[in-house]
C-alpha cells in the first residue's frame, strides 16, 4: 500500500486505517456498545444443499497463508537435505524409471529421450500424489484445530494441496534444465501450461477434499489412498507413452482425468500434438468431481467436529 | 440495550453409539448397506442411543456482561460453548451473535511443537483469528506477557510446560474480541502467572468486553461475574446473581451427613493409636436430624478410641465454609478434664460447642485431625461430617439477598445522633 504513493484513493487508506486505530486506542474504556442492526453471526443448523462461501474462503485467506507457511516449515524440518528433497525425490524417482523401463524392459518413445519424457510425467504426478496423500489426511491431523476454532474447514484440504505448489515450481526448474540439456522443442504449446496446472490442481483438490471428509469418518479411507495412488499411477501415462495403451482400451483409459492433464502438460513443454479430446474429456470430468467434492464436503463439514 | 448474544430454543443432540461403535469403519458400513440395501444411512441412525446435550437453552446476555456459567460435568458448559464459537453446529435452535466471536477453548491451539516460539505466535495469532498487521503490532507485548524473551527462536517442543503454556495464554489474552468465551484456562501456570491471567480477564472486563466463563473454581466465579447461568443435564436450573446461584448448585452437589458411626474398631477410620468411633453435629438439645439454622447453637461430637497408653491426646477441627474455605479452625486448649492429661486406653468423647449467630448459612464440611501432644497428626478425617446450616428470617431485616462472607457473626451495632445541625461548620 505504502508504495503508491501518486494515487490519492490508497493515501487516504492508510490513515485512516489509523485514525480508526489510535481512536480505539484513545478510549478502550468506553467502548460503544452500539451493537449492528444485523447480527454477525447467525448459528442454527445449516441447510444440506449450500454451495461453498467463495466470499469467506477469501475472508480467510490470511488463515491459509499460514497454514501453507507451517506446512511448508514443518515438512523439511529436522531434515539433513531439507529443501534438497524437493529436488531429489523426482529426480532419483526418473532414475531408476529410466534406469528399470528405459534401459531393462525397453519402453519407446517416439521423438524425446526417455529421461526427459518421464520426468515431464512425473512433475505432475509427484504433485498429484503429494497434493492428495496429505490433503486426505488433512483433517483428521488437524483435528485439534477443528474441534476448537472455526474457520472454513476447507482451507485445510486447499492448504494442503496449495503447500505442494512451490515443490512444483522448483521441480519446474529443473525441467527447464533437463530440457535444455536434451534440446528440447519449446514453442507455443507451452500457452497450454496454465491449464494443465489449474486443471491437475482443481484434480487434486477434488479429491482431497472428498478423501478427507470421508476420512474424518472412515480411517480406512486414510489406508487405501497410498495403495489406490500407486494404481493411479500405472492407469496414467506417467512412465509410459499413451501410445503404448491398445487401441481398444484408449477409450475407457481416457476417462481417468489424469490422462488429458499428464499428456496435456507434456506436451506444453516438450512439443508435439495436443489431443483436445482428451484434454476436453479430462477437463470435464475434472470439474464435476470438483463440484461434487465441493457440495459433499460442506454437507459433512458441519459434523467434523463431533466424529472426527 | 439491545443483548450481543440471544439463544433461543438451542439444543445439540449427540449420538452415542456405543453399539454402533465398530460399524464406523468402511468394510461395515458397506457389508450393512448390501445386507439391508433399502433401509437409507439416516433410518439406521435412529436406532443409535441419543442424547441431549443442550436442550431448548434461551438465554441474553447484554453487552459488557461478564457471565459465569458452572454446572457438573457432562452438564453441556461445554457443548454450548462450542456450539458459540462455531466449532460444531446446533441441532435445533438458533443463537445470534452481534460480535466478534474468540473462544479459549483451550489455549494453545494449533501450536507446532516443531515452529518456534515466534513462529508459533504468528501461526496461533492467525488461528485464533488475528490479522497479521494485528499480529505484528502486538508481538512485543505478547512476548513480554509470556516472559519467553530468550527462547523466541528455539522450537516449542523443546519449551518447558510452563513456559509453554505461557505463550500460548499470551497470544490468546490478546485477542479483541467483543465476545470471549473463556473455558477454565485459569488453572494453568503458577499464581503467580495465574494472577496475571486473572488481571487480564479482568481487564477485558473493564474494556467492556462481553465474557462468558465457564470454571469450577466458585471464588473466580463469585469475584469475577455479575450473572452465572447452572446448567444441568443440558438445560439451565438456574439463572441468577452469582452469590444465590453458586450455593445452591453446592448445595444441590454436596450429600449431607449429619451423623456417622462406626461401631467395627477393626474396621474404624484410624490408625493402631486412635480410632474413630462416632462423628456427628445437631442443634443443643437436638437430634442430628433437626433443622439448623444460622441461629441455632450447634455441638459437635467425635466419639473415639485410644488404644496407646498415656497418649496426651487433642483434636483439631477444621470448619469449611460453602465455598470450600476454613471458617475457622478450633481446638480444645480450654477443655477443663482431660486437657493436657495423659489419656488411657479407653472410649472417649470429645464435643465442641458453636454458638447460634456464627456460621454463615449453607453447607459446610468438617475436617477431624485428631492430635497427639498438641504437635503430631495421628490422624486426619477430610470430611468427617458434612451439613447445612439454613437461612433464618430474623436476622434479615428487608434484604433478601445472598450474605457474603465465610461466616456471618452476629454482631452489636450501635448508632447515635451527634449534633442536631445538619452541617455547622461549612457557613
Amino acid at each position: 500500500m505504502g508504495t503508491i504513493t501518486g494515487n490519492s484513493a490508497s493515501t487516504l487508506e492508510p490513515s485512516a486505517v489509523d485514525a480508526a486505530a489510535s481512536t480505539k486506542r484513545a478510549t478502550p474504556q468506553h467502548p460503544s456498545h452500539d451493537l449492528p442492526d444485523e447480527p454477525l453471526v447467525i448459528i442454527q443448523p445449516s441447510k444440506t444443499w449450500a454451495a461453498f462461501s467463495f466470499r469467506e474462503l477469501w475472508e480467510y485467506r490470511g488463515l491459509l497463508y499460514f497454514l501453507v507457511w507451517r506446512d511448508l516449515k514443518v515438512r523439511y524440518k529436522q531434515t539433513a537435505l531439507g529443501m534438497a528433497w524437493v529436488v531429489l525425490q523426482p529426480l532419483l524417482t526418473t532414475v531408476v524409471f529410466t534406469l528399470f523401463l528405459g534401459r531393462v524392459v525397453g519402453v519407446r518413445v517416439e521423438g524425446t529421450p526417455y529421461p526427459l519424457f518421464v520426468f515431464a510425467g512425473m512433475l505432475p504426478w509427484t504433485f498429484f500424489m503429494g497434493a492428495v496423500s496429505s490433503s486426505s489426511n488433512s483433517l483428521v491431523g488437524n483435528a485439534h484445530l477443528i474441534t476448537k476454532v472455526y474457520f472454513p474447514r476447507a482451507l485445510i484440504p486447499i492448504a494442503a494441496v496449495a503447500a505442494r505448489l512451490p515443490d512444483f515450481a522448483i521441480s519446474f526448474i529443473i525441467l527447464v534444465g533437463l530440457g535444455f540439456y536434451y534440446r528440447a522443442a519449446w514453442g507455443w504449446n507451452i500457452l497450454m501450461l496454465p491449464v494443465c496446472i489449474v486443471l491437475v490442481m482443481l484434480l487434486a483438490l477434488a479429491i482431497g477434499m472428498a478423501t478427507s471428509a470421508l476420512n474424518v469418518k472412515y480411517r480406512d479411507v486414510g489406508v487405501m489412498i497410498p495403495l489406490l495412488l500407486q494404481l493411479w499411477m500405472f492407469a496414467s501415462p506417467v512412465v509410459y507413452p499413451v501410445s503404448m495403451v491398445p487401441q481398444g482400451w484408449r477409450r475407457l483409459y481416457a476417462l481417468n482425468p489424469l490422462v488429458g492433464i499428464i499428456e496435456g502438460f507434456r506436451v506444453s513443454v516438450l512439443g508435439g500434438d495436443f489431443d483436445w479430446a482428451a484434454l476436453a474429456v479430462s477437463a470435464l470430468i475434472t470439474l464435476a468431481l470438483f463440484v461434487y467434492a465441493a457440495f459433499s464436503f460442506r454437507r459433512m463439514e458441519t459434523h467434523f467436529a463431533d466424529i472426527v | 440495550m439491545k443483548p450481543i448474544i440471544r439463544a433461543e430454543n438451542l439444543s445439540k443432540q449427540y449420538r452415542i453409539g456405543a453399539a454402533r461403535d465398530a460399524s464406523d469403519t468402511l468394510r461395515e458400513a458397506l457389508a450393512e448397506t448390501l445386507r439391508s440395501p433399502f433401509k437409507g444411512l439416516r433410518a439406521r441412525r435412529n436406532a443409535d442411543l441419543k442424547i441431549w446435550a443442550l436442550r431448548n437453552i434461551n438465554f441474553e446476555v447484554m453487552p459488557g456482561e461478564v457471565v459465569g456459567i458452572i454446572g457438573h460435568n457432562g452438564a453441556g458448559k461445554s457443548t454450548l460453548f462450542k456450539i458459540l464459537a462455531r466449532v460444531t453446529e446446533p441441532t435445533g435452535g438458533r443463537a445470534e451473535l452481534y460480535g466478534k466471536v474468540s473462544s479459549l477453548l483451550e489455549v494453545g491451539t494449533g501450536f507446532h511443537p516443531e515452529l518456534t516460539g515466534r513462529e508459533n505466535v504468528f501461526l496461533n495469532g492467525s488461528i485464533l483469528g488475528m490479522s497479521r498487521g494485528e499480529i505484528l503490532r502486538k508481538f512485543d507485548e505478547i512476548v513480554a506477557f509470556a516472559e519467553i524473551e530468550k527462547f523466541l527462536d528455539t522450537p516449542v517442543k523443546r519449551y518447558s510446560s510452563g513456559m509453554y503454556m505461557r505463550l500460548a495464554f499470551a497470544v490468546a489474552a490478546h485477542l479483541e474480541p467483543e465476545i470471549l468465551l473463556v473455558d477454565e484456562v485459569l488453572a494453568v501456570g503458577d499464581a503467580a502467572f495465574q494472577k496475571k491471567c486473572l488481571g487480564k480477564l479482568g481487564d477485558a472486563a473493564r474494556e467492556g468486553r462481553t465474557v462468558l466463563f465457564i470454571s469450577h473454581n466458585m471464588t473466580a466465579i463469585q469475584s469475577m461475574c455479575k450473572r452465572v447461568l447452572w446448567l444441568s443435564n443440558g438445560e439451565i436450573v438456574e439463572e441468577a446473581e452469582p452469590g444465590s446461584v453458586v450455593s445452591d448448585y453446592l448445595r444441590a452437589g454436596a450429600i449431607v451427613s449429619t451423623e456417622r458411626i462406626w461401631n467395627e474398631i477393626g474396621t474404624a477410620p484410624g490408625n493402631k493409636k486412635v480410632r474413630l468411633h462416632r462423628a456427628c453435629v445437631r442443634p443443643v438439645g437436638g437430634s442430628p436430624t433437626d433443622d439448623m439454622t444460622i441461629q441455632t447453637p450447634l455441638v459437635l461430637e467425635f466419639d473415639y478410641w485410644n488404644l496407646e497408653p498415656g497418649a496426651h491426646l487433642s483434636l483439631s477441627v477444621h470448619v469449611y465454609s460453602e465455598q470450600g474455605i476454613v471458617a475457622f479452625e478450633t481446638f480444645p486448649v480450654r477443655e477443663p478434664v482431660w486437657h493436657g492429661k495423659p489419656f488411657p486406653v479407653g472410649l472417649f468423647r470429645s464435643a465442641c460447642y458453636i454458638p447460634g449467630g456464627l456460621l454463615n448459612d449453607g453447607v459446610h464440611r468438617i475436617a477431624l485431625f485428631l492430635v497427639k501432644d498438641q504437635a503430631q497428626v495421628l490422624f486426619t478425617l477430610n470430611d468427617a461430617i458434612t451439613f447445612n446450616v439454613l437461612d433464618s428470617v430474623e436476622r434479615r431485616g428487608n434484604w433478601h439477598g445472598k450474605c457474603t462472607g465465610v461466616v456471618r457473626p452476629d454482631l452489636e451495632w450501635e448508632t447515635e445522633r451527634l449534633d442536631e445541625e445538619a452541617a455547622p461548620t461549612l457557613s
